[in-house]
């Protein structure tokens, strides 16, 4: 019977396909599977192009191709005067959509907020341990456990956040992916039937597409969702065509297989780009790469010694070297693209001659160390062991012992941030939310020593300013924080900043309407194709 | 015959056994663990980390851990992926079938050209066809399978156009799966163009997979048949007349297969290893790229009961090889 049931079903969902034609569909050569499509369990980007970004909406949104916020489901907000209340306006007449799988009876109200965010803090809610090992990973990476106080229903379409202090960045969290809004009608239904894991597998929510199907490791169908509340979507249907091998994913763009791939490989860009049929979209990337000196241990604890060392690596050869020139040479520890990144900050210039007479001033002779060089490629950098190679040469020359290590990328990981360790480590980070805070002070905070603050550098003045910072709303006197900030960093210099580097997405020429996403996102509102 | 049977399948519980023990520790002596990869460069507090743990189940003695997972192995409960929060027998029976029908046309196509080529090179022993032939099998049995698939999919695909690059069937085609076969759910479905569009998109990754058993099937058949067409009994046989054909196809070869057989029934190991590479090169859905993907993601439970679950089938398919000998070479009683 329950296979009948499910031929029944799957038969339906052929003939829905079927009927939309095959004609307006736009085929995204995803570059990994879904760990799930409940976009609160998860942290990958692969996770939230499949969930958030096409069957979800949140409260805020990220702007097509920028940092800036803009009204998603709530239509208005206010804050309260000193910062610890955000009251939400929600936008009338939602509807959530109408799957294979549940009809909603009623429109996104308050009850469909306070769900959303209650079950990703709330030990006795049903719903925060609904699948194994549920951790809600960045709910409690930004610091939400500990931020907000309490979300309350003010009418049908207010909603009320009370947090226990201000914090600016609240609003931006607020467009991450684990903020996306869930229906709590379509959870009640799971939660009495008794299926509460398929929240995970059959993703419903307010946003453009509709979820179809999941192939598991193959691909992933998706409708247009007809009732979407900022108007249907131009093409009919979206199918993300899993392909994690880079190489695999440029030669199926070049056969027409796909129209849409992400992260091309550094090697593949420029034949990528002399293809006819083919348009090849670059932005610098929201993120940076850096060295950063373990602060605490002598001789490293001097800021002088720091900026010799800095001084002593040609930054420029690692971009050509290791990205081929699909990077930039970065001078702060945010990227360009940041508001309040400050362009006056002046890098410290590459002259090994004055690197090794600061030194010797220094009183340091004959300095052995170790880099610590990622096993992994990632997106901020591309081979780890080829820049530690570089500047091990660079070191050299300035009578520099370096010796390489690199560890397993979990160990590296957890190793690299003890505050007793032994050596620079290379590392990087990719902004979550476009707020400076995201990199200033989740990675050079005095919170973060320990942690994510892998130079374990602890500036009173630097992190007294990421207080100020943190306490307004008003985006010119951060922005003014912030750019203080940069100038005592760079004169501090607990890391050498290496790159921030490219990102490319290489697509058809019958494609138009794709923008770039800052955030690394890769969302298809908005996106047409030529038949 | 049942007596042995029986015999063998008394022989594979200390090897299950032996198994899960191998499985379990192996993913657990990787460095590094599922929690920690979970939150990639944000680094997660030590309080936090161990209250992860804690719920996964992982903080326990890592013996008690292992007779826990035993216990729920005898009820036939595989675990739910430490990542997906899927059930991993669930995932294993979907993906299962993808790899299953790429294993098997490889080892078909493997076995039609590999035995041939293998009984032409033992005829024509020293000459240049032989020499040719088995040159060939050893560039194929040196050749890294992921060097070779990119080089087809970019000879073939992008620059012929002949074969599609990737996946199992084109993303135009979508129905229900009903056995898990592509070829034979797309007959099932009736879709026009359905069945040619899977066979199209079998093509490459079948010769990419097939490519080292078809080497070592026929370096292996050349040498079994040198041996056999030395034996007094071929002698006899073509002294008394008989031809070519009849000599080589029915006395010789016969004899010739039991050791080709059994190196058939280890190609299956080879294969699943095989599959790995050929999966993520091709997209193709198989539990080669479910698997890889877990080791690199520590997902414990993905990891060690796809492995019970593999070893099981290898397990099953000795044990059919072994039987079929008594039916190849009737000598052999059990």
């Amino acid at each position: 019977m329950k296979k009948l049931s499910t031929l029944l079903a799957a038969t339906a969902i052929v003939t829905l396909m079927a009927g939309s034609a095959w004609s307006k569909t736009l085929v995204y050569c995803s570059e990994a599977s879904p760990e799930g499509f409940d976009p609160g369990l998860y942290t990958g980007g692969q996770t939230f192009d499949a969930s958030s970004r096409t069957v979800y909406n949140r409260l805020v949104e990220f702007k097509h191709g920028s940092t800036e916020l803009e009204p998603g489901l709530a239509e208005s907000y206010e804050v309260s005067s000193d910062g610890t209340e955000y009251t939400f306006k929600l936008r009338p007449g939602v509807k959530f959509q109408t799957t294979e799988f549940f009809t909603p009876t009623r429109e996104l109200n308050a009850d469909d907020v306070i769900f959303s965010f209650e079950r990703q803090y709330k030990a006795d809610n049903p719903w925060n341990k609904y699948v194994a090992g549920a951790s809600w990973e960045y709910f409690s990476g930004m610091g939400f456990p500990d931020l907000i106080d309490s979300i309350t229903k003010v009418d049908d379409l207010t909603v009320k956040f009370k947090l226990k202090r201000a914090e600016a960045p609240f609003l931006a969290n607020l467009g991450m992916d684990f903020a996306s809004i869930l229906s709590k009608e379509y959870a009640d239904k799971l939660a009495a039937d008794g299926k509460m894991e398929l929240m995970n597998q059959q993703p419903l929510g307010t946003g453009p597409f509709t979820f179809v199907a999941y192939q598991t490791d193959a691909a992933i169908r998706y409708k247009a969702n007809p009732d979407y509340w900022a108007g249907k979507e131009k093409i009919d249907d979206l199918v993300f065509a899993i392909t994690t091998d880079a190489a695999i994913r440029a030669q199926k763009l070049k056969a027409g297989e796909c129209h849409v791939m992400p992260y091309p490989n550094a090697a593949d860009v420029a034949e990528l780009k002399k293809d006819e049929n083919l348009t090849v979209l670059e932005q610098e990337g929201l993120n940076v790469s850096y060295l950063a000196y373990n602060t605490l241990v002598p001789p490293f604890d001097k800021p002088e010694v720091r900026k010799a060392l800095n001084m002593a690596v040609n930054k420029q050869a690692i971009v050509d070297a290791v990205f081929q020139g699909a990077a930039k040479v970065a001078k702060n520890p945010i990227p360009p693209t940041m508001w309040s990144y400050n362009d006056a900050v002046e890098d410290d210039k590459y002259d090994p001659e004055a690197a090794k007479k600061m030194l010797e001033e220094a009183g340091v002779k004959d300095l052995k160390m170790k880099i610590w060089a990622m096993p992994v490629a990632r997106p901020y950098m591309l081979n780890a062991r080829r820049a530690a190679e570089l500047m091990q040469a660079d070191l050299a020359a300035i009578g520099v012992t370096a010796e390489i290590v690199s560890y397993e990328w979990a160990e590296y990981l957890k190793l690299s941030s003890a505050k007793d360790r032994d050596g620079a480590a290379i590392l990087g980070w990719t902004g979550d939310n476009g707020d400076p805070d995201n990199f200033l002070d989740t990675l050079l905070g005095c919170d973060a020593v320990g942690g994510n603050n892998r130079a374990q550098w602890c500036n009173k003045e630097f992190d007294d300013l990421m207080t100020k910072a943190k306490a307004t709303a008003d985006v010119a006197e951060r922005t003014k924080y912030y750019e203080e900030a940069q100038v005592i960093f760079k004169k501090e210099a607990p890391w050498n900043t290496l790159d921030h580097s490219l990102v490319f997405v290489p697509l058809s020429k019958k494609v138009s309407g794709f923008v770039m996403d800052p955030l690394g996102i890769h969302r298809f509102n908005g996106v047409d194709i030529a038949e | 015959m049942l007596r042995f049977i029986f015999g063998r399948l008394a022989v594979l519980i200390p090897t299950f056994v032996g198994v899960s023990i191998i499985a379990f520790s192996f993913i657990r002596l990787l460095p590094g663990d599922p929690v920690m990869l979970m939150s990639g460069e944000r680094v997660m507090s030590p309080e936090r980390h161990a209250q992860l743990m804690a719920d996964l189940g992982l903080d326990r003695p890592i013996y008690i851990q292992y007779f826990d997972y035993l216990l729920n192995l005898l009820q036939g409960d595989f675990g739910s992926s430490i990542v997906t929060k899927r059930a991993v027998l669930a995932d294993f029976l979907q993906l299962f079938p993808a790899t299953v029908e790429l294993s098997l046309c490889a080892i078909i196509l493997a076995v039609c050209l590999g035995v041939p080529a293998g009984v032409l090179a033992a005829v024509k022993r020293g000459t240049w066809l032989d020499q040719t032939l088995m040159g060939t099998a050893l560039v194929g049995y040196s050749m890294p399978i992921f060097w070779w698939g990119l080089l087809l999919v970019i000879f073939f695909s992008g620059y012929l156009g002949w074969t599609p690059v990737s996946g199992r069937i084109s993303l135009m085609y979508f129905f229900p799966q009903v056995t898990g076969f592509m070829l034979i759910d797309s007959l099932i479905s009736g879709q026009a163009g359905a069945f040619r569009s899977a066979v199209t998109y079998l093509i490459l990754p079948t010769i990419v997979l097939a490519t080292i058993p078809l080497a070592v099937i026929a370096r292996q058949t050349r040498s079994a048949m040198l041996e056999v067409l030395g034996e007094d009994y071929v002698r006899t046989a073509r002294s008394k007349g008989l031809s070519p054909f009849r000599v080589i196809g029915i006395h010789a070869l016969r004899n010739a297969l039991i050791p080709v057989v059994t190196t058939i029934g280890l190609q299956v190991g080879v294969l699943l290893a095989g599959a790995i590479l050929t999966e993520t090169i091709f997209s193709w859905p198989g539990i080669g790229k479910w698997m890889v993907d877990s080791v690199f993601k520590r997902d414990y439970q993905v990891v060690q009961g796809g492995l019970m679950l593999i070893a099981a089938v290898i397990m099953v398919v000795n044990l059919i090889v072994d039987v079929l000998y008594g039916f190849i070479n009737p000598r052999i009683r059990y």
